[in-house]
């Protein structure tokens, strides 16, 4: 690990920005859609509304948007950013990378460009990913952009599913940050024999698209809610002492959690295990749904716009998702605003 | 009462918010302790761990009464 001085060189957030599409979906649009009711999805999620893509919108178009706002909020020039990591479940296509579309479109012609996929935790993952090459010496600037169009892999006749999801994107831009601040640690996780409790089985190399694949409706999104709920809680738990161990810190030093956003009753119990009050938790579940890699962004930039959370404050942040993948981040944050 | 009832009971009355004196061996999770889907998730997961036993989901599933759970965990004990 270099190191200048005695100082070991760190990474952290030093920009930030989100984008959500237009169009909002309430329970009550979706009561009109399949057999369900505002009443159950509020008391078993606490999800209210979600953003949904527009028809001609893909996933490189909200990371793009979110990027141009996120380098202008870093003062950073796309010419300088040295990799692009896209963290996504649904990119434009199989292949080639959404995150090359998005370089060519910010002109960011210095930079490095790949995909990430890790489920919902991928946001997790890729900034984990972002901090090596900072602190490697191998990059200055890199990009991370957590961006989903996950309402055009749902099945809207599944009640069971296109209640939870919803679209959006978030991008940070990572480099050096000064003094003891920034990332303090960082753990992932996963567990493949859960593969199959969340997952798209059509359009890869096991189905790949067909009329009988379409007709069997292998295209959608599949979960069994039961298992991903309990591998969920148990994920928070161990995500979060594993980098409070790394950083030699306690669960009593946290000062605020922000948390993936999939389900208010996990929201809870993660923040009961954490002994903390939820408003030291962020949550946004209630007007987004669950925007899979854009979920964190999305709840870390309201933390930081409405004054939560401030310099040197220790941010825990705790994910889990399809793979089955779970991650957790430790930051001492860095006001990179005032 | 027994000492497994007593442990069940503490657990049931933190994780569903319930009095203890509702808890009795005849009431049903979800038709007297208003009990839903994921409360009950989360009840077997705290029972696991209380009692270090692994629930199966075809088990969990049969479970409606709390002296259901009460007698399940003292037969695996």
């Amino acid at each position: 690990m270099p190191m200048v001085g005695e100082q070991k060189i760190r990474a952290g957030i030093v920009g930030l920005a989100t984008y959500v599409p237009e169009r909002v979906l309430t329970n009550s649009d979706l009561q009109k859609m399949v057999d369900t009711s505002d009443e159950w999805i509020v008391a078993r999620t606490g999800i209210r509304e979600r953003r949904v893509a527009a028809p001609e919108e893909a996933t490189s178009d909200l990371a793009y948007q979110a990027s141009v706002k996120a380098l202008d909020d870093a003062g950073v020039k796309p010419d300088e950013i040295d990799l692009i990591i896209t963290a996504t479940n649904t990119p434009d296509m199989i292949f080639p990378a959404t995150a090359c579309l998005l370089q060519d479109r910010l002109g960011a012609k210095n930079a490095g460009a790949f995909d990430l996929l890790a489920g919902c935790t991928g946001f997790i993952y890729a900034v984990s990913v972002a901090s090596q090459f900072i602190e490697a010496g191998n990059a200055s600037t890199v990009l991370v952009v957590g961006s989903e169009v996950l309402t055009k892999i749902m099945n809207w006749q599944d009640r069971n599913t296109c209640v939870l999801f919803g679209d959006g994107a978030g991008a940070v831009v990572i480099r050096r940050v000064p003094g003891d601040r920034g990332i303090l640690s960082s753990a992932l996780g996963a567990d493949g024999s859960g593969a199959y409790h969340l997952y798209m089985p059509g359009g890869g190399s096991r189905h790949p698209i067909s009329a009988e694949v379409i007709e069997q409706g292998l295209q959608f999104t599949r979960m069994n809610g039961r298992e991903v709920f309990k591998f969920a809680v148990r994920a928070m738990e161990e995500g979060s002492a594993k980098v409070l161990q790394r950083a030699g810190l306690s669960v009593s030093d946290i000062d605020f959690l922000i948390p993936h956003q999939a389900n208010i009753r996990i929201i809870e119990h993660a923040a009961k295990k954490m002994n903390l009050p939820m408003d030291r938790v962020a949550v946004n579940v209630d007007r987004y749904g669950n925007t899979s890699t854009a979920s964190i962004p999305l709840a870390l930039e309201e933390s930081l716009n409405s004054g939560k959370i401030k310099d040197g404050d220790i941010v825990i942040m705790v994910g889990f998702g399809a793979g089955l993948t779970w991650a957790g981040m430790l930051m001492k944050w860095y006001d990179y605003r005032r | 009462m027994s000492a497994v009832f007593n442990r069940v009971k503490e657990i049931i009355v933190e994780q569903l918010g319930v009095e203890p004196e509702e808890v009795k061996l005849e009431a049903s999770f979800v038709d007297d302790l208003g009990a839903d889907s994921l409360d009950i998730v989360e009840l077997i997961m705290a029972l696991e761990e209380e009692f270090d036993l692994q629930i199966p989901d075809e088990d969990a599933e049969k479970i409606r009464k709390v002296g259901e759970v009460i007698k399940y965990i003292e037969e695996r004990k």
